[in-house]
């Protein structure tokens, strides 16, 4: 569903990723891993499409679709979803007047009706509860005075909504208390299905635990240098990244 | 987003929504200024004499004066004889007395304008007072608001039928010599509103006004003078749109408000003139003088403003809070975008006990814009006990644009406390892509975060007026993105 070919990409010309492949497959969830700075959240961007990187080689393909060619409303349009690693707050904007105007852009994408506020409200209602999260949140500002478990919920809290094609969770679990991890791990976990990938970008195995992943990866100076299942994850823990940087630099 | 800088430029180019111009036969004065003018406009509005000497003696000190300079705008100055001081559309007998009698084009004009005279009056039971060039034209509901004894007219129907009040309060607040384009007003006001709200009344609609510019070269000069009596409560509407011009276009208007004890006066402005072109040529001039005097104890006066239009803004709606415990409120919203420059602000004069204000202006600024808030809290020595709360914010989109304020602060009181709280932000890139990531296009995106920055100042003005004024803000924000 989702296929990455040799992606080069730099931000103020200091290449970030060089030659990045992967493939993700419908009801697949993979997990990347990898050192800080190694490229997790510059990858994760390029995906939802912000600006300020320069792609100068490779290819992204959404269900064969040239995802680079498409702006970041509409790649979120078309079914891509970034669970932010440090999401942002806008003062002033009603949370849930927010996240209907969200969830209607997208239905009328797709050729659905807009949803008024009783069914906004009624949808809203059913997704909170999995969430375990508060609907005073819903009444705030987007993200104004939200501690970060809230904030990360609330991420978690719009996927469910928006219900996209391909989700990217970018360290969604960092700064999150053991229930906090497990309800957003709920949350993920119910959205997993046969029409939908999703990237897991994680520091850390625990998570891992909660959502547990078909593919691990590991990125390192720009690229996949190493792959593997779960237990790739457990080994990182207790190795660290050394081995597999050492593994990576030795000729294949 | 790499093709945004073609948008944007698509965007701007996008025309005025309200430049057309309609074609009606004007009984226009030529251009000039001199007492011969000023006794024809007041010779052709049937003036008694009290008026006429009123102009002559504003015009005489008129001409002692200078334009002042301290703004923080920038235009070519302005040939005050090449401007036609009295234009008013000719009507079939001497003025109309109903709809039915008002010419069918200007009520198209209104049409465009998204005013639907009727339909609004009817429907939405607001009173309009639609002011065309310097004419009244049509005005409704005055046999129901008369039944309350509010009176609520054009300001030369008031002259001639309630001279006494006009003599009463016409320039009580904003003297004949108060500043240069007040002087100006003064003397060649042709036309505006007049309401009178007696003791105890709470008027029971919105009073609504819509001015519009038309004829070319005309400057406009209105007059509107409103008065609360004792415990008298009245909310007023002021919009205003202008068809596209080369010529800049001068609008000196004088709004005054008087409010005796115990009584309430709220002011709404959504202001969308022509605001110049993408190249800063043309749009409206406009330099206004808004004052409200809470003359009374208790009594309270609130502006709500949110400019977006004009090429040229200068204006500080003001209360002076003579009468204990009064209130003085300004909420604004000022945006300029293209080459517009904007200088506003409010003046707050404290002289009673335990007066107190409190100013909320957010400024935005986009494209080539100037945004400048100009403030002064001034505390007499007799207000004890006086308070003022300020918070004054900015929001820049772009860089070539720039936010400037200037607060005064002159307090004579040491019981008075006065607060200020000023802060100037950016929308940012990651606000931006946030919203987009979610699918929202980029200008939805803008127009969600302005209208979340202005948020404090719309919930208080009336909801029609707040819906109005959100979708105002997004259209003059279009191609804003950058
Ligand atoms: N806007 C930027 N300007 C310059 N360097 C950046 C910018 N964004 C990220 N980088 C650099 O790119 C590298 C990868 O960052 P990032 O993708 O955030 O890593 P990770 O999420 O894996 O910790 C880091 O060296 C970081 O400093
Ligand atoms: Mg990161």
């Amino acid at each position: 569903m989702l296929s990455i070919r040799n992606l080069h990409a730099t931000v103020d010309g200091k290449a970030i990723l060089r030659g990045l492949d992967l493939e993700v497959g419908a009801g697949e969830v993979h997990a990347i891993m990898g050192p800080n700075g190694s490229g997790k959240s510059t990858l994760a961007h390029i995906l939802a499409g912000r600006d300020g990187y320069e792609v100068t080689a490779g290819d992204v393909e959404l269900d064969g679709k040239d995802l680079l060619a498409l702006s970041a409303d509409e790649r979120a349009r078309e079914g891509v979803f970034l669970a932010f690693q440090y999401p942002v707050e806008i003062p002033g904007v009603n949370n849930t007047y927010f996240l209907k105007a969200a969830v209607n852009a997208i239905r009328t994408h797709r050729g659905l009706p807009e949803l008024d506020a009783m069914d906004f409200m009624k949808l809203v209602k059913e997704k909170l509860a999995v969430l375990h999260m508060s609907d005073a949140l819903l009444k705030r500002a987007v993200n104004v005075g939200f501690s970060g478990g809230e904030k990360k919920r609330n991420e978690i809290f719009q996927m469910a909504l928006l219900e996209p094609r391909l989700a990217i969770l970018d360290e969604t679990d960092s700064g999150l208390d053991i229930d906090a991890l497990k309800d957003v791990a709920e949350g993920v976990n119910r959205l997993r299905g046969p029409d939908r990938a999703m990237i897991v970008v994680t520091h850390y195995q625990r998570l891992l635990d909660y959502i547990v992943p078909d593919r691990v990866h590991v990125l390192s100076g720009g690229r996949i240098v190493k792959s593997g299942d779960r237990d790739l994850a457990l080994r990182l823990e207790e190795e660290g990244y050394h081995w597999v940087r050492d593994q990576a630099a030795a000729p294949a | 987003m790499a093709s945004q800088p073609h948008e944007v430029e698509d965007l701007i180019r996008r025309g005025y929504e309200h430049g057309f111009y309609t074609e009606i036969e004007s009984d226009t004065v030529p251009p000039g200024l001199d007492e011969d003018v000023i006794r024809l406009i007041s010779r052709k509005k049937a003036e008694p004499q009290f008026m006429l000497d009123w102009r002559l003696a504003a015009f005489r000190h008129w001409q002692t004066m200078e334009t002042p300079r301290w703004a923080h705008v920038h235009h070519a100055p302005i040939d005050y004889q090449a401007i036609s001081y009295y234009s008013s559309p000719k009507a079939k007998k001497d003025g109309p007395k109903s709809l039915d009698e008002v010419d069918p084009k200007l009520l198209e004009t209104y049409d465009k304008l998204g005013i639907p005279l009727h339909e609004r009056a009817i429907l939405a039971g607001v009173a309009v007072d639609a002011v065309f060039d310097s004419v009244s034209v049509a005005t409704t509901f005055k046999d129901r608001l008369a039944k309350e004894g509010i009176v609520f007219c054009s300001f030369s129907e008031a002259v001639r039928e309630h001279p006494g009040l006009v003599e009463q309060y016409l320039g009580s607040v904003v003297p004949p010599g108060d500043n240069f384009f007040a002087a100006l007003n003064s003397a060649v006001f042709s036309d505006g509103s007049f309401v009178y709200v007696p003791k105890g009344v709470r008027c029971p609609m919105e009073l609504s006004t819509y001015f519009r510019i038309n004829a070319a070269n005309t400057g406009q000069f209105e007059r509107t003078l409103i008065v609360a009596d004792e415990g008298a409560y009245v909310s007023y509407l002021e919009g205003c749109t202008a068809p596209m011009r080369d010529e800049n276009q001068l609008h000196a208007a004088v709004v005054e408000l008087v409010a005796q004890e115990g009584a309430q006066i709220k002011y709404s402005t959504v202001q969308n003139w022509y605001p110049g072109d993408e190249n800063g040529k043309g749009g409206i001039y406009n330099f206004v003088t808004k004052r409200g005097e809470c003359r009374g104890a208790r009594s309270k006066i609130s502006w709500t403003q949110v400019e977006t239009g004009s090429a040229i803004t200068w204006k500080y709606p003001s209360c002076v809070l003579r009468g204990d415990d009064s209130v003085g409120e300004f909420y604004s919203v000022a945006l300029s975008n293209l080459y517009q420059q904007a200088d506003t602000g409010t003046k707050m004069i404290h002289l009673g006990r335990n007066t107190r204000s409190t100013i909320v202006s957010k400024g935005i600024s986009a494209g080539h814009g100037q945004n400048a808030y100009r403030g002064l809290v001034q505390v007499g020595r007799d207000a004890d006990g006086a308070r003022n709360y300020t918070q004054c914010d900015s929001l820049l989109l772009g860089d070539k644009c720039g936010a400037h304020t200037f607060p005064y602060v002159e307090v004579r009181n040491p019981t008075a406390r006065v607060e200020h709280e000023a802060t100037t932000s950016k929308i940012s890139e990651d606000q931006l892509f946030y919203c987009t990531s979610r699918g929202l296009s980029p200008e939805d995106a803008i127009s969600m975060i302005v209208n979340g920055f202005c948020k404090e100042v719309f919930r208080e003005l009336p909801m029609e007026f707040a819906v109005e004024a959100q979708k105002l803000l997004s259209v003059s924000l279009e191609g804003a993105v950058g």
